[in-house]
């Protein structure tokens, strides 16, 4: 494997303004996207109608689970300390299966990004979809590119002050309805949106739902772009994760260069004619090259294409390429005059993108190997759990008979929503008794410990080694939890200690 | 400013006119609004200053205090005990013990209760200490282990001058004062080895069940049973408050030491002296 060198086009060549010595900090140059039509942005609508129905529709299903309990689908219930999706409802102590989630996501990313470059970042991210639809309210009220910077370079009329702040009364609405959907994810969705309309809601739920609106005007309206160039640590660190076989947005500048007018014959096919800067979210030109801020969301790709398309010359000029590729096409045409045969000629060097290979193996190796582990420990989950704590202080208590008693704090963890007590039972040094306070006993004689629906229960019980028996400083000792059915619930180990023989 | 505006040959990006041992700093200009919220944070930064108490001797604009916060935060939450402290002073421990809210408030409360004030002398767990403080956590009770005795126990407090309801009793110092020699003291201690098991010899055990019979029985029991009513010490078990050996006993029977509990009554509310008193019963000696 050889490393591709991207085309590499030093920045100052671009008709930029550039002083004599560059300031320190630099003023943010507006970008005016322009509309653009194409297959690229018909998947980028609907994957932004996808994500955004996701994300408003989820906390209004419902999934009922029984008296008492919150019948919202997906609910983080911080109050309780429940985190109910469907039908699964975990603990804080199960916290892990949401780790491991985040790990399956990051690395389902590494292989997306692996295979098909800025995927995440130009179709799913949310500073992307939400951008996206800022952009779409922006254009609605004040029009296309042109328009929108003749209103900002033109007088401040009442035209200019009218679209301007219906723009953002706009923004705030979407703005407040994304941050109230998110505090609908951790309290009941109908319960809170009633009482944020009617102002009764928390002090909490007022402040996680004007900052999430907050930061939704401030990012999508107003900062857009510059959240992925200056912000975001993914851009930053995503290159270790593509390689000259990934598909990324790229400039076939081999078929492209030189530039011209479309009727001179030598030059290539690239009109120069600035349709793919237009488009470009974040402002810069794809033929510069691969670069930090471009998020590979592929609009240039459609505007190129409709331009090609009504010269009728073959679309792809931008397209979603490997590296590998691109130099295998230019190798191939060194040297050629632009015209068909060069076309041809690089489009013929090309080869079907290597999906498999050791990175993506390794990625999907990870991605099935976490998979594996979560989906095993899921199905292992207990749902009943028992800790038994042995008393520290004192390790033992000297009874007036002279027996040795030790104190447990018992715990029954029930994840269920049952509360059928257990029958305590025990395997300790024969002629040992066990009480357990406030309990009753079944007609065994054993204690019976309730245990709490969706709860913890908590019992003292006393383990007594008659006077005269001689124990070691420590024998092992296992308490058991018995069903009504007599089978063995759950059961923990723990020791008893008495003095040193 | 760098003086000597240089291009960077590769990128074509300007530097920034630093060097360090030939490596050069691009320069790639911040964004503004980044200086603007880096400003931004100074005058938060001076603001908080101004309004809190932030330097010595400054206290604020604001006149925040740290120590009345956690002092409005304290009565916060015993406002929001009030009602259980309340139900906890009118009822009686036996009321509380039977009721489970009441019992599991008691029990959470009376544990807390216990390390500020008890665990000192008893133990954290109530096991007791060396010495003559009274382990908690057995079945032994010099004055009692029902909640009644407890209650009174701690309220009023062992041997405390101060309170006249205290609970009270003397051992006679039968060597100090020259009631029993130093034989006599050494036979009637192998007499009480003798009640559990423990004597080596014959002859002075049989010498010191006489005068056992004639100078402890009165109190301590012809079998070393104790008398709870006087809070006289059982003999006859395995729980030795003072040591259980030989010249234990003997110390004890020459110049006996007689614990003092002080009384709580007055000094603790008594919601918690109920609660203490759960909390004691529940440790696993209540009767």
């Amino acid at each position: 494997m050889t490393p591709v060198e991207a085309p590499q086009r030093a920045k100052a060549d671009r008709p930029a303004v550039t002083s004599a010595a560059s300031p320190l900090y630099a003023s943010r140059q507006k970008v005016y996207p322009k509309r653009v039509f194409g297959r690229v942005r018909s998947v980028k609508w609907a994957v932004l109608i996808a994500c955004l129905a996701l994300y408003y529709i989820v906390p209004w299903l419902r999934w009922d689970r029984g008296p008492g309990m919150p019948d919202q689908a997906v609910l983080v219930d911080i109050g309780n300390a429940r985190l109910f999706f469907f039908w699964i409802e975990l603990w804080p102590q199960e916290i892990y299966f949401l780790a491991g989630a985040l790990i399956l996501g990051a690395f389902a990313l590494f292989a997306v990004s692996a295979l098909f470059g800025r995927l995440w970042c130009g179709f799913a991210c949310p500073q992307t979809v939400w951008t996206d639809l800022f952009m779409w309210v922006e254009r609605w009220i004040q029009g296309d590119r042109n328009a929108r910077m003749k209103l900002d370079q033109g007088p401040r009329n009442a035209n200019y002050w009218a679209r301007k702040s219906l723009t953002h009364a706009a923004w705030l609405v979407i703005a407040a309805a994304t941050g109230g959907a998110w505090i609908m994810y951790f309290v009941d969705a109908p319960t809170v949106t009633a009482e944020i309309l009617t102002g009764r809601a928390s002090l909490e739920v007022y402040f996680f739902f004007a900052l999430f609106a907050g930061f939704t005007y401030l990012l999508a309206g107003w900062a857009r772009e510059q959240v992925c160039t200056y912000m975001c640590p993914w851009p930053r660190f995503q290159a270790a994760m593509l390689d000259e076989n990934s598909l990324v947005v790229t400039y076939r500048d081999w078929r492209g260069e030189p530039r011209g007018k479309a009727k001179d014959a030598h030059a290539g096919d690239c009109v120069d004619c600035y349709a793919c800067v237009h488009v470009c979210p974040t402002g810069i030109d794809i033929r510069d090259g691969q670069q930090l801020e471009c998020i590979g969301c592929g609009l240039c790709v459609d505007a190129c294409d409709s331009v090609m398309g009504k010269l009728h010359r073959p679309k792809g000029l931008i397209a979603f390429e490997t590296l590998k590729n691109l130099s295998a096409s230019a190798a191939a045409t060194a040297g050629m005059a632009p015209g068909e045969v060069r076309f041809a000629m690089g489009m013929a060097a090309r080869q079907v993108p290597r999906f498999v290979r050791a990175r993506t193996l390794m990625y999907a190796g990870a991605l099935s190997a976490v998979a594996l582990v979560m989906l095993g420990a899921f199905l292992l989950r207990s749902t009943l759990d028992v800790t038994v704590l042995r008393d520290r202080a004192p390790l033992y208590v000297r009874l007036s008979d002279g027996s040795i008693r030790n104190g447990y704090t018992v715990k029954i963890v029930n994840k269920r929503h049952d509360d059928a007590p257990l029958a305590l039972t025990f395997q300790a040094p024969e002629g040992s008794r066990v009480t357990v306070q406030d309990v009753g006993h079944d007609d065994q004689g054993r204690p019976l410990l309730a245990r709490r629906a969706d709860g913890i229960a908590q019992y003292r019980v006393f383990l007594t080694a008659p006077s005269g028996m001689r124990l070691p400083e420590s024998t092992p000792v296992t308490f058991r939890l018995m069903d009504a059915s007599g089978r063995v619930a759950v059961s923990q180990s723990t020791a008893f200690l008495g003095p040193r023989p | 400013m760098p003086t000597k505006i240089e291009k960077d040959a590769v990128t074509g990006q300007e530097t920034t006119g630093h060097e360090w041992d030939g490596v050069k700093e691009l320069n790639n200009p911040l964004p503004k609004w980044w200086l603007w919220t880096f400003y931004a944070t100074i005058v938060f930064g001076v603001a908080w200053m101004v309004i809190y108490p932030s330097l010595p001797g400054w206290k604020g604009s604001s006149g925040w205090v740290a120590r009345e916060a956690v002092v409005a935060d304290v009565a916060a939450a015993q406002a929001a005990n009030a009602p259980m402290m309340a139900r906890l002073r009118e009822a009686t421990p036996a009321q509380i013990a039977a009721d489970p809210e009441l019992r599991a408030f008691a029990l959470a409360g009376g544990r807390v209760a216990f390390a500020n004030n008890c665990a000192a002398c008893h133990g954290a767990g109530g096991q007791g200490a060396v010495g003559g403080f009274p382990a908690l956590v057995d079945d032994d009770w010099l004055w009692g282990g029902s909640l009644d005795a407890i209650e009174a126990t701690i309220r009023h407090g062992i041997r405390t001058a101060e309170d006249a309801d205290a609970r009270n009793s003397a051992m006679p110092r039968f060597g100090l004062d020259g009631m029993l020699t130093n034989n006599q003291i050494g036979d009637v201690a192998e007499f009480v080895l003798w009640m559990t098991g423990r004597a080596t010899h014959a002859a002075e055990t049989e010498r010191g069940r006489v005068i056992y019979a004639e100078q402890c029985a009165a109190c301590h029991g012809a079998t070393g049973e104790g008398n709870r009513e006087l809070g006289v010490p059982r003999l006859s078990d395995q729980v030795w408050l003072y040591g259980s050996t030989k010249q234990d006993v003997m110390a004890m029977v020459r110049n006996p030491r007689m614990g003092v509990m002080p009384a709580w009554q007055g000094r603790l509310d008594p919601a918690v002296i109920n609660m203490l008193t759960v909390y004691v019963h529940a440790l696993g000696g209540g009767e």
